[in-house]
């Protein structure tokens, strides 16, 4: 860290240095000398800062701003950077979309709301909210008065352009650009279409066959989620989580937890940080096996369905007794778990545990090795590690592209640095890779499952907690794996009982702004293939 | 009348007060014995096989799946046949959120559904907005948006209790009234009539 900061302190003497309760330094610096300090963050090699996490928009009330987020994957060190827009009434921010892709996704999504423009971003237009939504939603002054923005059952105004925006002698210049060619075939896939997984639209240009351009729709499920958090105490935050990735619902609910815990210094007890470690595992066989299931129905093979929710419903059972739940647990809470485990879980750990090989294997046999499989999987969708990196493509998806992305090994949290487990890689960065990696994980949570199964050490399971916790002022930031990527959690507390800003930076997200690149010059029958491998599920990239 | 579907025992639904008082008002004003009798047939046949309309926006949906899998097998009662087309679909189990830019479409789906159609409001956002009620973007219910048939409450229900909601449902197509009288197709006109779309929407 210290490294960094000398690096960047000897290029801009101005910025601006702290740390936040994490332990990542955090540079403040001028809107002016931004773009030119993202410049060195991502091409310095020193810093090499290639991977952007996220962006978290701000309001502070006396200015606009933003949160920045960065990871280097070749010295895995992170930092974060805040900037400030100088005009609440008229607020911007160069983009850094040249630089990192995903960032101008992220960047519409802080437009979206807050209502911050970005210079140059090649497309400024809303991401959730129709181009008539009033007010900008996460802004503190927001009225949320169903008169100003009523919902109705008249068809959205649609638009074939988008915005992009330049400085001229210090102003703000709109222009407009078309989103497709004027002699492109448009079609429109979604928002109900079975192959979608979810409410998600594309606008697909086509030429015959052949896929030229897709312009990805979203917000048809989006929830307000992060608004809804502000004024929830920080106990009653934590039930969303489940409903974001409700495959991930535990381990989202990991990673909130451990947010608070390290903002109220609580400690928790070993024995709840193996059972949550163990709950994490468990959800990530099951979505894995859901996964499969669905992707091969996708493909035609409507059998592996039936096989796979074999195995996750057994995994749905041992939850249901320790959680009382199938889907929505709530169980991973502030200070430990919500109840201790039911008297049987380890029995059914391992018997579990006993049953999936066999099964991974009856999987393989009936469909990996499938020349069909392989004719509609193999070569298609590739992705290479930097296209990876710079579109933020991380959990399996990333690591099918030859990116060691896990953060259960890059920023090890919770007892995983004393765990044995492989982080799976492959080189091919195609569909069948990303299908392969996940049956690999498998096999590695089954592993992680094995090791603490028979060691589960005896203790209290929560720690007691203030009924109404009080965080102290301060930002955080936590990461963790999710089953579809990098989860990651933006605190930012004004030492009430409500979290001032709580953004949550989904691994779904950046999935889909990837869908345009990767399906470019492929078949529109493709699209199914390289969406189901991608493995987005659109509430959590709504949120 | 006992009105039960397949083959369950009449005491093992919870409501049946609902469907005695709605058997009653169909059948005030006394039914045609020929009439009556096509009505049966008519209605034992669409009782017994409801398509659904694949529609499941979040976690709802992935129980849905579930219900379509061995364990829970709705295959069983011949709802197993999932349509991705509204066209073909009796019914439309609207599992998870509805918020304001998916109205448009949900209602639209609705209008493309064939005739006779039902809906089923599947766990609690679809029911009042659940945990979400109070966001700036979510539908408080999809009562103002559709007229709903059934109320499956849950979050998201577990599999069991959607299969009690679509049998619920098929009890309600059993004493339906096809030739004639007053019936819940009247007062749905009068719901659609009371919340209009724009006409070229619903082409």
């Amino acid at each position: 860290m210290a490294n960094i900061q000398e690096k960047i302190a000897f290029l801009f003497p101005q910025a601006a240095f702290t740390v936040d309760g994490n332990d990542i330094l955090q540079v403040s610096v001028d809107e002016k000398d931004w773009h030119a300090l993202a410049e060195s963050l991502k091409n310095d090699a020193d810093l090499a800062m290639d991977y952007l996490v996220t962006i978290a928009g701000m309001d502070w009330v006396d200015a606009l701003g933003c949160v920045y987020y960065f990871m280097s994957t070749r010295h895995n060190t992170m930092c974060s950077v805040r900037v400030q827009a100088a005009d609440r009434d008229n607020p911007y921010i160069h983009s850094v979309a040249d630089l990192w892709r995903v960032a101008e996704l992220y960047e519409r999504e802080v437009y979206d709301f807050f209502g911050i423009v970005f210079i140059d971003n090649p497309d400024m237009r809303r991401l959730f909210l129709s181009i008539d939504w009033k007010g900008f939603p996460l802004r503190k002054d927001y009225d949320d008065s169903p008169a100003i923005n009523p919902p109705s059952t008249d068809n959205e105004r649609q638009t074939d352009y988008t915005n992009v925006y330049h400085l001229e002698d210090g102003k703000v210049v709109k222009t407009e650009r078309e989103i497709f060619h004027k002699d492109d075939f448009v079609i429109n896939i979604g928002p109900q279409h079975p192959a979608t997984h979810g409410v998600l639209r594309f606008r697909t240009a086509v030429d015959g066959e052949t896929i030229k351009k897709i312009d990805v729709y979203m917000g048809y499920i989006h929830r307000g989620v992060e608004k809804l958090c502000e004024s929830l105490q920080y106990q009653q935050t934590l039930h969303f989580m489940d409903r974001l990735d409700y495959f991930s619902g535990q381990i989202y609910h990991h990673g909130l937890c451990l947010v608070y815990e390290k903002a109220a210094g609580i400690e928790v007890s070993r024995r709840a940080q193996v059972i949550r470690v163990m709950m994490d595992e468990l959800s990530r066989i099951a979505s894995h096996c859901l996964f499969i299931g669905t992707y091969c129905m996708d493909l035609g093979a409507t059998t592996m369905l039936f096989y796979t929710l074999r195995v996750r419903e057994q995994i749905l059972d041992i939850f249901e007794k320790t959680c009382g739940a199938r889907m929505t647990f709530n169980y991973a809470c502030i200070g430990g778990v919500m109840q201790d485990l039911a008297p049987d879980f380890a029995q059914d750990v391992k018997a579990l545990l006993e049953v999936l090989p066999a099964n991974i294997k009856e999987y393989n046999k009936i469909f990996t090795g499938n020349v069909i499989a392989k004719g509609r999987m193999e070569g298609v969708g590739k992705l290479s590690r930097e296209d990876a990196i710079s579109y933020a493509i991380t959990g399996p998806s990333g690591r099918a592209s030859d990116w060691a992305c896990d953060m259960r090994k890059l920023r090890p949290y919770s007892i995983y640095s004393e765990l044995d487990f492989e982080e799976v890689t492959r080189t091919e960065g195609d569909s069948m890779a990303r299908f392969k990696v996940r049956m690999d994980e498998m096999v590695q949570s089954a592993k992680i499952l094995a090791q603490l199964v028979d060691n589960i050490p005896d203790g209290e399971y929560l720690v007691k907690v203030p009924k109404v916790l009080k965080l102290p002022k301060g930002q955080w930031f936590q990461l963790v794996e999710g089953c579809r990527g990098a989860f990651g959690v933006y605190l930012e507390s004004d030492g009430t009982t409500k979290p001032y800003r709580l953004k949550i930076a989904p691994p779904c997200l950046p999935l889909a702004g990837v869908v345009d690149h990767i399906t470019q010059g492929s078949k529109i029958a493709d699209l199914i293939t390289i969406g189901g491998s991608l493995d987005y599920i659109v509430p959590d990239m709504d949120r | 009348m006992e009105v039960t579907t397949k083959s369950m025992p009449y005491e093992a639904f919870k409501d049946n007060e609902y469907i005695e008082s709605l058997v009653k008002e169909i059948q005030e004003s006394g039914t045609n014995v020929i009439v009556g009798s096509f009505d049966k047939l008519i209605n034992w046949g669409r009782s017994n096989s409801l398509w659904p309309l694949t529609f499941a926006t979040s976690c709802c949906g992935i129980e849905f799946v579930s219900l379509g899998a061995a364990r829970f097998d709705m295959a069983r009662f011949g709802w197993e046949v999932a349509r991705a087309s509204p066209r073909q679909a009796d019914f439309m189990m609207v599992a998870g959120t509805i918020v304001y830019r998916m109205i448009p479409v949900f209602r639209r789906l609705y209008d493309q559904l064939a005739e006779p159609k039902y809906v089923i409001a599947c766990g609690s956002c679809a029911i009042s907005g659940g945990p979400f009620r109070k966001s700036y973007h979510v539908a408080k219910g999809i009562e103002d948006i559709v007229p709903v048939d059934v109320f499956v409450p849950g979050c998201p229900p577990r599999p069991e209790a959607m299969i009690y909601g679509i049998m619920q449902l098929s009890r309600k197509v059993k004493v339906e009234k096809f030739f004639g009288g007053v019936n819940r197709q009247e007062r749905r006109q009068e719901f659609l009539e009371s919340h209009p779309v724009e006409p070229d929407a619903a082409d």
